[in-house]
């Protein structure tokens, strides 16, 4: 070791000198991403406000957050399972699950009953897709898919394709209404969630591993990691997350039905997206994807309150999600 | 020996018409590293021209550029007089030159006579002319004198016969120079000799072959002229009927053993043994048994395709083992995965840095410390004093030096993230490291600054395992030499007895010669 430091091939040529234009270098490409998101979110942010008069208001920012509650908790979810180098298609069909299972449980046992057998559904079904894209070396997209169509079966058999409905003095009620600061508990519980995520993503090992396991699998095979049980956790997580979504907007809404929302999936996976999370894996951040998803929110909110036809919904959601994965490439390409 | 330069009546090939091929002061770098220098050659019709050389002297460097499949650097090129210039394979092809890589490409749903007239399907309207495709390919099989049926499945065919089926595909296309990178290594015995009658038949209506091959019998059985690479440079171009074996070794070998390698340290008494193989049954990987002592280095030497890499990936427990067992520091090396073995204190750099070692769009940092995220982590949480502190440290120990660990790795020289690999292992401080083609890619001083790492890892009383092509560095490093061919240990080299040509001689002897070869 010694005589190691007087040898002058220790010095390599091609990072001397140009160390200071280098790391500016980094530190634009590392905060792009974040910009490229926040930019627009905050452009739109404005506009809404100084144009549409009930945008700004307190009742309408917390609905907002409200009506996001679902999304959000499950974009973040989503957004491990994307950078671990996975899909998950049937976040929508589990959220429909989860939620009649709750929904008819609350009707006659007590709350604590129906939100945990509505959580360990999302879960379960989050392990089986994670066993199954890791074990049976299935495509992610055709597994999740498959696996979206079973479980939106399973959600109809079991309510007996009936929508429910529940009755307002339920403790389950109090789950995601419960008003606190002025905000309601839905709002508190997916923060809290999200920031874990957040968390977990960037700074443990876990995260580490998710990012890894998308950005290389054989490199991180190779340096020890086990990617089949890092990516099983990121769809448990996945399921988790889509099972607290479907609890959650059935205690809010105080109605569930097997069919969920139209297009759950793909809306969340649009808001992970435009948050410039790659759809290749290997990179993603969870607070950008929140920004996404509020930022998609806040087009929907914009165009209801100004009361443009609703079909420009579609549309527009449609071309934003094209922008950010062109993005998306493009960014990609720079790299050699 | 071969049926060299009989003119006989020339098909209705561009073969007739042609004159030389001829290939003037060609040059290649990669990287800055020179891949191929000022070579010339010219091939003439009707000839089989054969270029042999060591693992990455050239050879196949050359065939990529004479097929268009890559562009020169420098050099020009000719045909019968007429300069050429090829911007795409698809260019050469049109010059009546194709050529045939190990890995075929025939569509294995389509049939014979589909994948032979692939894009140019005699057709009406869009509409294919089966029976006209068919009969077009059975008056083409009857030329070159293959039996195949146009309607079978080419992916149910042997391997020889999808050879086959790429070369009428080149044949229907008017080719008339054909070149074979490494044409028998996938096949067996009866399908080699097949083979060479297709050579042969093909020279013998006129068309030329540039047949690239690690077999020297092969070779000698075959070839008009012969052309020996090394290091990128044409060393001469011989008669065929001049060479023999001894000739074409002795033109491959490098000049003596530069001084680029750290001193060996040779132990003073035997050192205990830090790992034990025994009967590896792998894919690729037949019976293979040997120990490493602690401070030793022991380098793997063959050619491409024989189960190094292969060899290393069982120890390692990266592919599945079917049989044998692998004993570290005296105790049982089970489990299925590499995350284990690395805990148990075996690490492994792989072949290629980009596609099997590093994350190149995360950070120096984050690639460094991703087998020991343990130690820089409390529960889980990672500790960013405490990783930077301890990536820091290594990379010390490694050189590395990076405008800040923050960077991404590729923005690094390749040298640099070779380093990075040997920073990841340095974290693990393992009883064993196996590194394949530890300097593949890497420039000249990067290259002394590794060999100089392998010295003092092993210096510390490590068990360090070299798999090279680069017989040099084999040469330069190990206190010990395994030579490989087809899945076996073939022999083992020490002391006085390593030098290139015991090394070459085992790694290129015939299965059918003699086995081993006194050192």
């Amino acid at each position: 070791m010694n005589e190691k430091v007087e040898t002058p091939d220790v010095l390599d040529v091609d990072e001397e000198g140009s160390s200071s234009l280098r790391s500016s270098v980094i530190r634009v490409l590392g905060s792009w991403r974040l910009a490229g998101i926040a930019i627009p979110f905050l452009i739109l942010f404005i506009s809404l406000s100084v144009w549409v008069g009930p945008f700004l208001t307190k009742t309408n920012l917390i609905n907002i957050l409200d009506q996001q509650s679902a999304y959000l908790a499950i974009a973040a979810a989503g957004t491990l399972v994307l950078v671990a180098g996975g899909l998950d298609l049937s976040v929508g069909a589990i959220y429909g699950l989860a939620a009649v299972v709750s929904g008819q449980l609350a009707e006659h046992h007590s709350p604590i009953i129906a939100i945990g057998a509505g959580l360990l559904v999302g879960l379960g079904m989050g392990v089986a897709n994670g066993m199954i894209v890791a074990f049976l070396k299935i495509n992610p997209f055709i597994a999740t898919l498959a696996m979206s169509f079973v479980i939106s079966g399973i959600a109809l058999k079991a309510s007996g394709n009936n929508l429910i409905v529940l009755s307002q003095n339920s403790g389950f009620y109090k789950f995601g209404n419960t008003v606190f600061l002025s905000i309601p508990s839905a709002v508190w519980i997916t923060l809290v969630f999200v920031a874990i995520l957040a968390l977990v993503l960037a700074k443990t090992t876990f995260g580490r591993r998710v990012v890894a396991s998308g950005g290389n699998a054989e490199a991180a095979r190779l340096s020890g990691i086990r990617v089949n049980q890092i990516r099983i956790i990121t769809y448990a997580l996945s399921g988790l997350a889509a099972g607290y979504g479907g609890v959650i907007d059935t205690s809010r809404l105080l109605s569930a039905q097997a069919t969920g929302v139209p297009n759950l999936t793909f809306i969340v996976l649009a808001g992970v997206v435009v948050g410039g999370t790659s759809i290749g894996g290997g990179e993603g951040s969870v607070p950008r994807t929140t920004i996404g998803v509020l930022f998609i929110a806040m087009i929907y909110n914009g165009i209801n309150l100004t009361n443009i036809d609703q079909v420009y919904q579609q549309i527009v959601l449609g071309v934003i999600i094209l922008i950010a994965v062109s993005l998306d490439v493009w960014a990609r390409k720079r790299r050699v | 020996m071969s049926n060299g330069n009989i003119e006989e009546a020339p098909r209705s090939t561009a073969a007739s018409v042609r004159g030389d091929f001829v290939v003037t002061g060609v040059s290649k770098r990669y990287g800055g590293v020179p891949a191929l220098s000022d070579v010339s050659l010219t091939i003439s019709p009707g000839t089989v021209h054969a270029l042999v050389g060591e693992n990455g002297a050239g050879k196949s460097t050359l065939g990529k550029i004479m097929s268009g499949v890559i562009p020169p650097d420098e050099g020009t090129m000719s045909l019968g007089g007429e300069s050429l210039s090829f911007k795409s394979p698809r260019d050469a092809l049109s010059h009546g030159i194709v050529t045939i890589v190990q890995e075929l490409a025939i569509v294995p749903g389509l049939t014979v006579a589909e994948n032979v007239y692939l894009g140019v399907e005699p057709s009406t309207a869009g509409f294919v002319r089966r029976r006209q495709s068919r009969r077009q390919f059975r008056e083409l099989a009857k030329t070159v004198g293959f039996d195949l049926s146009p309607d079978r499945l080419a992916g149910s065919l042997s391997i020889a016969d999808q050879q086959k089926v790429e070369i009428m595909r080149a044949l229907s296309r008017n080719a008339s120079i054909v070149i074979m990178d490494e044409p028998t290594a996938a096949l067996s015995g009866g399908e080699t000799e097949a083979l060479h009658g297709i050579i042969r038949s093909l020279v013998r209506d006129g068309n030329s072959v540039v047949l690239i091959s690690h077999y020297l019998s092969e070779v000698l059985a075959l070839a008009d002229v012969i052309t020996t690479l090394r290091d990128g440079e044409l060393i001469r171009t011989v008669d065929a009927k001049d060479a023999t074996e001894e000739t074409l070794i002795e033109g491959m070998l490098g000049h003596s053993l530069s001084s680029a390698f750290p001193e060996k340290v040779v132990a003073q008494e035997e050192k205990p043994v830090v790992l034990e193989v025994e009967h590896l049954q792998a894919p690729g990987v037949n019976d293979c048994s040997f120990v490493l002592h602690e401070g030793e280095i022991l380098g793997i030497a063959g050619l491409v395709g024989a189960g190094r890499s292969e060899l290393a990936r069982a120890i390692f427990r990266d592919s599945k083992v079917s049989g044998g067992s692998v004993r570290l520091k005296g105790k049982d090396l089970g489990g299925h995965s590499p995350s284990r073995s690395i805990r148990r204190g075996l690490v492994f750099i792989p072949e290629s840095r980009k596609e099997m070692g590093l994350l190149v769009g995360r950070s120096v940092k984050e690639n460094v410390s991703l087998s020991r995220l343990d130690l820089v982590s409390r529960l889980g949480w990672i500790t960013g004093i405490r990783e930077r502190r301890k990536v820091n440290e290594v990379m010390k120990s490694v050189t590395v030096r990076a405008a800040s660990i923050r960077m991404p790795v590729f923005m690094l020289s390749g040298g640099n993230q070779q380093k990075l690999m040997f920073a990841r292992s340095v974290m693990c401080s393992p009883n064993v490291l196996i590194a394949d083609e530890p300097t593949r890619g890497v420039d000249v001083g990067s290259k002394r600054t590794i060999y100089d790492l392998l010295t003092e890892m092993a210096g510390s009383g490590m068990g360090v395992v070299v798999i090279s092509s680069d017989l040099e560095e084999v040469l330069g490093l190990a206190h010990r030499v395994l030579v490989m061919r087809h899945g076996r240990i073939i022999t083992e080299l020490s002391g006085e007895g390593i030098n290139e040509q015991a090394v070459l001689a085992a790694a290129f002897a015939e299965s059918t010669n003699k086995g081993t070869v006194p050192s």
